[in-house]
């Protein structure tokens, strides 16, 4: 164990959001519990009504929990309104006021906090540096494009100096190119600031290049909270598998768990090792996943057999669709050249190759 | 031809919207003409003259009637702007809850029940007021035309708020503005097209009633419409329509004024 711990900037303890009441009442939280770490990039991953923007608006104050605390450096934050909460949030559709110039919103946080209008003055400058908003500071925010509204709502945020920065999918208003400057954009902001950030997203990819760690969402619980890597390599259960990255599925027959591999029979007969989760007790039969760049198609002989269905290309790779035997579905990933095609064709008759190390069992 | 069919093209459109508009502005553009008539006929043409806007001009009781209109008029803009924010603020910025349906009926009921069933209601109402306190100035007029107009500029202040961003608030409250600065410096800058609209609509609403101020004024509380409406009792001369052709420009120039005021702020 390291002897200096790392602090918490937020910890949210057992919190639960129930919306409605009587029998039309709906757990949009249900008993969460995280702690996020001081200076970390830290994302709520999960498709739409999970629950992460719910818990985002708790931790802005903008909601209150039915039950738990939210805990700011070990104080409890829950009960008090935004305007008393050293936290500031970029919001989805960037909420900057129309009838005030880029740098009178950028200020607004400040004068709000009573600060000296020298200080204001130098802070805002200082932020409008930072965002490369210099030359449109006296501009109405109506007047500028979406991707010069998302840096300076951001530098909005940023200009009070708030403990934690809290961002609800800011860059999904944005095209892909301005959302990949963005992605890289807000890494060095908060790498500059070192402000802890909590990003909500539903975008997996968005998540797994940006985070220091990933908290993934579904029906208002956190499934597992890791590293972009733990969450991909080593997902929790089956929903992460899948949610995350693409994934083959297959089900198979389990037999000799132990020392955390199992031996996994297969539809086709072959029998296969696979890592086991930690803590889990696979029964007889169980879903092993297995990544589609973790396999390798062959025209001999491999752990699955079966036919191509559909060849789709992606530039970088190429995925092919393989129809197995069994009649499961598996998807490879296959890395391009420049100089050939992927090496096969519709109908051909293909093996199937799984690394070492490549399958996995997972919880339902 | 099935293809060329369009709702703008069925026969007799044309006609009718043609015929609206001379039923609508025929009238008055002979009202028009007719101040400006020298005779002391509004019938007859006796050539171009001013003279009746002269002696409008000189009549006393007509600029005492204005004066007292635009006086109750812009009182009582003014404090029904004011209610009618406040309660556009109360009934948009909440949950939908039961009974807020009824709130806005009750907010908008000037415009459904008869005027003439509110004019004998605060006639009878005020009468008993007056005989116990023995105050009979204006107060009556104002608090009647304050309370007619407040629908009236309830509607655009009301139609403003619900367009806006609800997000800009949350955000100037996550900047640490507590609600009232969150009012005076997001709110009410975004909201103030809404008030100056509800604001012109409430003046002009006012200045124009008849029914309502008929029943509830005293002796010598006329405003220029009821005193024009007592004139023609007495025989009309082209002196009224000296009256109306000044009120109409009035009218259309706040109404003008207001549609610029709406419209440039979006």
């Amino acid at each position: 164990m390291p002897d200096k711990p790392d602090r918490n900037a937020i910890e949210v303890v057992n919190v639960s959001k129930i919306f409605g009441s009587g029998e039309g009442q709906v757990a949009a939280l249900d008993r969460v519990s995280v702690s996020i770490r001081e200076n970390e990039f830290f994302t709520l991953l999960g498709p739409s009504g999970c629950g992460k923007t719910t818990l985002l608006r708790l931790i802005a104050g903008f909601d209150f929990p039915t039950a738990g605390e939210i805990l700011l450096y070990g104080q409890d934050i829950a009960p008090l309104p935004p305007f008393k909460r050293p936290v500031n949030t970029v919001f989805q559709s960037y909420a900057l006021f129309p009838h005030m110039t880029v740098a009178d919103n950028i200020g607004f946080g400040l004068e709000m906090l009573g600060k000296p209008k020298a200080e204001i003055k130098a802070r805002v400058a200082e932020m409008l540096k930072l965002v490369k908003m210099e030359a449109l500071a006296g501009r109405r925010t109506g007047q500028i494009s979406g991707g010069q509204q998302q840096r300076v709502a951001l530098a909005r945020a940023l200009a009070p100096q708030p403990k934690v920065l809290l961002l609800d999918e800011p860059l999904s208003a944005l095209d892909y190119k301005l959302r990949k400057e963005m992605q890289i954009e807000l890494k060095r902001l908060q790498h500059e600031t070192g402000i802890t950030f909590i990003f909500v997203t539903h975008d997996q990819e968005e998540a797994l290049t940006m985070s220091d760690r990933i908290a993934v969402m579904s029906s208002g619980k956190i499934l597992q909270v890791g590293s972009p890597w733990d969450i991909y390599d080593k997902p929790a259960d089956r929903f992460v598998a899948d949610f995350i990255g693409e994934t083959n599925f297959l089900t198979a027959a389990i037999s000799g768990i132990g020392n955390g591999k199992a031996r996994a029979t297969l539809k086709s007969g072959t029998t296969i090792e696979a890592t086991v989760a930690e803590g889990f007790q696979p029964k007889d039969n169980a879903t092993v996943v297995v990544r589609p760049e973790h396999a390798k198609l062959t025209k001999d002989k491999g752990e699955l057999s079966g036919m191509v269905d559909n060849i789709v290309y992606f530039g970088t790779d190429t995925h092919i669709h393989v129809q197995l035997d069994s009649g499961e579905a598996f998807t490879v990933r296959q890395q391009n050249t420049r100089s050939a095609g992927c090496g096969f064709e519709r109908g051909d008759k293909v093996g199937i190759m799984i690394g070492n190390d490549a399958a996995q069992v997972l919880r339902d | 031809m099935a293809s060329n069919f369009s709702i703008k093209h069925q026969p007799g459109f044309t006609a009718i919207a043609a015929t609206c508009f001379v039923v609508l502005y025929l009238p008055i553009a002979v009202l028009v003409i007719y101040a400006f008539n020298a005779a002391s006929s509004t019938s007859e043409w006796g050539g171009f003259s001013l003279r009746w806007f002269q002696s409008a001009y000189q009549n006393t009781q007509v600029i005492d009637a204005t004066l007292r209109s635009f006086q109750i008029g812009s009182i009582a803009a003014v404090l029904s702007t004011i209610f009618a924010t406040m309660a556009a603020l109360a009934t948009t910025r909440t949950a939908s809850y039961p009974g807020l349906t009824f709130k806005y009926a009750a907010i908008n009921q000037p415009l459904m029940v008869p005027e003439i069933v509110t004019g004998v209601a605060l006639l009878i109402f005020f009468s008993r007021i007056k005989i116990f306190t023995g105050y009979s100035g204006l107060g009556y007029l104002i608090a009647a035309h304050t309370a007619f107009c407040i629908p009236f500029a309830y509607l655009p202040i009301r139609a403003r708020l619900e367009n806006m961003d609800l997000t800009l608030e949350r955000a100037a409250a996550d900047l640490y503005a507590t609600p009232w600065k969150t009012f005076r410096r997001i709110t009410l800058p975004l909201l103030w097209p809404g008030i100056l609209a509800g604001l012109m609509l409430a003046f002009v609403i006012s200045l124009d009633d008849v029914v309502i101020t008929e029943f509830v004024k005293s002796g010598g509380q006329d405003t220029l419409p009821t005193y024009m409406l007592g004139q023609i009792r007495r025989g009309i001369t082209p002196e009224i329509n000296a009256i109306s052709t000044a009120f109409l420009l009035l009218s259309v120039a706040i109404v003008t004024l207001f549609f610029f005021v709406s419209r440039k702020r979006d």
